[in-house]
């Protein structure tokens, strides 16, 4: 009982988050409204028993990319109000575009459930284990079975990070930087001057 | 009960929700770039709930990937944005075919 109470409050609260992202008039509340729709989305994970992804999505979506996409919107310098103005005029186009599309999919499901077509069946190489917690699966299947994928995914993740680096990266002429190996070479015959100043005279520098 | 129907149902919701967000918001790439995060939400809980459903741990493996790719499509789509707001002032993506080189 409190299973379903549980999934219609995640799935009602998600769908209204995502609705309210794309519709807010000011793209901070977008996306802090998109950071509800990945909590209730990871509640719905916990609720499919996959607590691993849930958590991922916590700690990745939430704690990365939602703060990155906070960074971006407020540094910027933007004038929202003058974006927003197709949005009227764009929108009898999109909604025709998403009622056939959600009605094509309300079709495919209630095809699937009207019974007859048969999912995948799973050829038992991945398997839950017996007594293995989720966590404990996915782990012993990602670092045997998906190694090299684990390991590319990695290199991707290395490739953007470059990318992102090597994109905003600007080289600014007139900053002062520090000159290691001037700073090595330096002597002290060629640092230092021993001066007697006269009284009164002061130290010409 | 809760089946394999009403995840795929709010996956789909969540989905079409996504497609809307990149045909309201032409203009602004931002809210863009979140339409596609959403839109990849709902491919991660189709993924997740098609696995717990068969018993199967491949879609969660592959939902971490896609997470993955998620989290580098918007460091570097944010990157992109910045040095175009940087050369431009704007990010009206209406004259990004200006864009060469």
């Amino acid at each position: 009982m409190i299973t379903v109470f549980a999934f219609y409050l995640f799935a009602a609260l998600t769908v209204l988050a995502g609705a309210v992202t794309i519709l807010a008039r000011n793209p901070v509340h977008s996306v802090l409204w998109l950071i509800v729709a990945f909590f209730n989305a990871a509640g719905l994970m916990v609720l499919a028993g996959a607590e691993f992804i849930a958590m991922l999505l916590v700690i990745v979506y939430v704690g990365a990319v939602a703060v990155l996409f906070l960074f971006v919107v407020m540094m910027l310098d933007i004038d929202f109000a003058e974006l927003r103005a197709g949005f009227i005029r764009n929108f009898p186009l999109g909604m025709l575009l998403a009622i056939v599309l959600l009605g094509e999919l309300v079709i495919g499901i209630g095809a699937w459930s009207v019974g007859g077509i048969a999912l995948g069946t799973p050829d038992g190489n991945a398997a839950v284990p017996q007594g293995a917690s989720n966590i404990e699966a996915i782990g012993l299947l990602l670092y045997s079975k998906y190694l090299f994928l684990f390991e590319a995914a990695g290199v991707l993740l290395l490739v953007a990070m470059v990318g992102a680096i090597v994109l905003t990266h600007r080289h600014r002429p007139g900053v002062r930087g520090q000159n290691i190996s001037k700073q090595v070479a330096r002597r002290p015959d060629e640092a230092t001057v021993n001066v007697k100043p006269e009284v009164g005279q002061g130290v010409q520098l | 009960m809760i089946g394999i129907g009403h995840y795929v149902t709010v996956s789909s919701i969540l989905f079409v929700l996504g497609v809307l967000g990149i045909f309201l918001n032409r203009k602004n790439v931002i809210i863009i770039l979140m339409a596609i995060e959403l839109i990849l939400l709902a491919v991660n809980i189709n993924l997740v709930a098609f696995s717990s459903y068969l018993g199967d741990l491949t879609g969660q493996v592959f939902a971490m990937f896609v997470l993955t790719v998620a989290a580098g499509e918007a460091a570097v789509g944010l990157a992109i944005l910045v040095i175009y707001f940087r050369d431009r002032g704007t990010i009206a993506v209406d004259d990004v075919h200006n864009l060469k080189g």
